[in-house]
């Protein structure tokens, strides 16, 4: 049930610096459970960073400093107290460009439950993953395969599988389909509205039309603000603001 | 000026490349052709069974030479690898840039660009006299390893380089900590590059000889132990050409190194293809 007090994710004031240069200023964004959250803006807006600091990918970056707080069912993934590892295992994440292991399908699958020592009943995870992400059957009769010599859309089909195998609570997907075909975006897409039913989607993305299909919620970004957010109906057929309208029509971005 | 045509400066920039990479070949040839013609007569089971005489009569074989090389391009590659590789494991995953690693960069260049004697002395002075190692296997794999380190250094930093960053934010969004990154992604796909590494300190350590000479000593009996004092092939190459004038022996030395290097070569070339079919290729 959807219940608007209380998201599965939610940004509270939230500032982000690479050195002295601030990308996000002051965002309120809500997560909501079962639901699949866009983010949308012009390259550079900070929508790859506001979603990479929801499982604090960023802090590879030597200079990268936040403020504010990000809550994950109300505790503060950025409190002292975090461990960083249990938060990457229940915020999942898929990367623009497929980024399979050079290692056999099944490792790949593998590999999360096994760096997180979940290695009971492995083949089970790896057969449930792979039918999760709609690739158990093109991959079923060799899973000793090399992934690298999968397709585009297979790859990045892996990597879904590769992050369901962790078995996380929230998904994030930073332009999942933007090095793919028409075809393979097809799939990922549905294979997103599918995944909703179980879990909490925020999807990053420069398709408008693929934010207008697939998402319930959208958030649009412009120079490292939140200038709005609601739901996608209305953020495409109703903005409140005219930055918004003037992007969602295509005027510049 | 009239300029020649596009036909003509195709064919001579042809030539000229041509005749470049035949002189390589060609002076290649030569040197090969002149130790095989003129070494491969010493070279017979006795030669090979029977350790040198010593002193100054070139007489007996290269036996306790063959097995000096193989203490030394062990005890070096022991000493070195898992240092040379820890730096660069440390260079690469862990430091961020500060005035440390730039000094322990900026050393590493400034190593790689000493002349080999230098290392020799420097083993000489603290390993032989300081540390009381005396000419020994052991001191002589101390000074080379320090001679091979910014190399290995050097070839690990850019093999973890070359892995695509891309590796380690996934292998991080499965829940992996830092260090199972490394071991599990970061190095497995470095592994060709770091056993190019190996290779190439391997070959430095088989090929040296001034560090070896004032570290090592050069004697002829059959080491019993790495505190033993010894010789390499090179080493004996260079005592039977320059104290003994036994060249014949000495090309017979230099062919064995020679076939020695081409086998070692191959055989790590051969482990880094099959290994590289393994991660890259169909199955």
């Amino acid at each position: 049930m959807e219940n608007p007090m209380d998201p599965k994710m939610k940004t509270v004031d939230f500032d982000f610096y690479y050195g002295s240069a601030q990308a996000l200023k002051g965002v309120n964004l809500d997560i909501r459970e079962n639901r699949i959250t866009a983010l949308i803006g012009p390259s550079g807006c900070g929508k790859s960073t506001l979603l990479r600091s929801l499982n604090r990918m960023n802090d590879i970056i030597p200079s990268a400093r936040v403020r504010g707080q990000v809550l994950l069912d109300g505790q503060d993934i950025y409190a002292p107290s975090t461990d960083v590892v249990r938060l990457r295992k229940r915020v999942g994440m898929v990367f623009q460009q497929p980024n399979p292991f050079p290692k056999s399908i099944f490792e790949n699958v593998a590999y999360g439950p096994r760096v997180l020592g979940l290695n009971h009943s492995l083949e089970d995870t790896v057969e449930r993953s792979l039918r999760a992400a709609a690739l158990w059957d093109e991959v079923k009769d060799d899973l000793g395969r090399s992934a690298l010599a999968l397709s585009g859309g297979q790859q990045q089909r892996l990597c879904i599988a590769r992050m369901l195998a962790i078995e996380p609570e929230v998904i994030l997907m930073d332009e999942p389909c933007s090095a793919l075909d028409p075809i393979s975006t097809q799939q990922i897409e549905d294979l997103m509205v599918a995944l909703k039913e179980r879990y909490t989607i925020a999807i990053v993305t420069h398709n408008m039309q693929q934010a207008a299909r697939v998402s319930d919620w959208t958030g649009f970004l412009l120079l490292g603000e939140l200038i709005e957010y609601g739901r996608t109906s209305e953020i495409f057929s109703r903005p409140q603001d005219e930055r918004t309208e003037a992007y969602v029509m295509g005027r510049f971005g | 000026m009239r300029m020649a045509s596009p036909r003509v400066t195709q064919r001579i920039a042809w030539s000229l490349t041509w005749a470049s990479a035949g002189v390589v070949v060609l002076a290649l040839g030569v040197i090969v052709g002149y130790v095989v013609i003129k070494g491969a007569g010493a070279i017979d089971w006795e030669f090979l069974s029977t350790s040198p005489k010593g002193g100054l009569s070139g007489e007996g074989g290269v036996l306790s030479a063959i097995v000096g090389t193989v203490y030394i391009v062990a005890l070096t590659v022991a000493i070195a690898a898992p240092l040379g590789i820890g730096a660069g494991i440390y260079l690469v995953e862990y430091a961020r840039e500060s005035w440390f690693t730039r000094l322990v960069r900026s050393g590493v260049e400034v190593l790689a660009g000493v002349p080999s004697i230098i290392f020799g002395l420097f083993g000489f002075a603290l390993f032989v006299v300081a540390l009381k190692l005396s000419f020994s296997i052991l001191s002589g794999a101390l000074a080379l390893a320090c001679l091979v380190l910014p190399t290995i250094i050097r070839t690990t930093e850019e093999a973890l380089r070359a892995v695509p960053q891309s590796y380690r934010e996934a292998s991080m969004a499965c829940g992996a900590t830092k260090f199972q990154t490394i071991r599990k992604i970061a190095l497995p796909a470095a592994l060709p590059g770091i056993l190019t590494a190996i290779i190439l300190a391997v070959g430095r350590s088989v090929e040296e000889t001034a560090v070896l000479y004032v570290t090592m000593g050069g004697s002829a009996a059959m080491p019993r132990s790495f505190l033993s004092g010894g010789r390499t092939l090179a080493l004996h190459t260079y005592f039977l050409a320059m104290e003994t004038r036994a060249m014949g022996k000495a090309l017979g030395t230099a062919l064995l190194l020679i076939v020695l290097i081409m086998l070692i070569n191959g055989l790590i070339r051969f482990v880094s293809r099959r290994y590289m079919a393994r991660m890259y290729g169909g199955r």
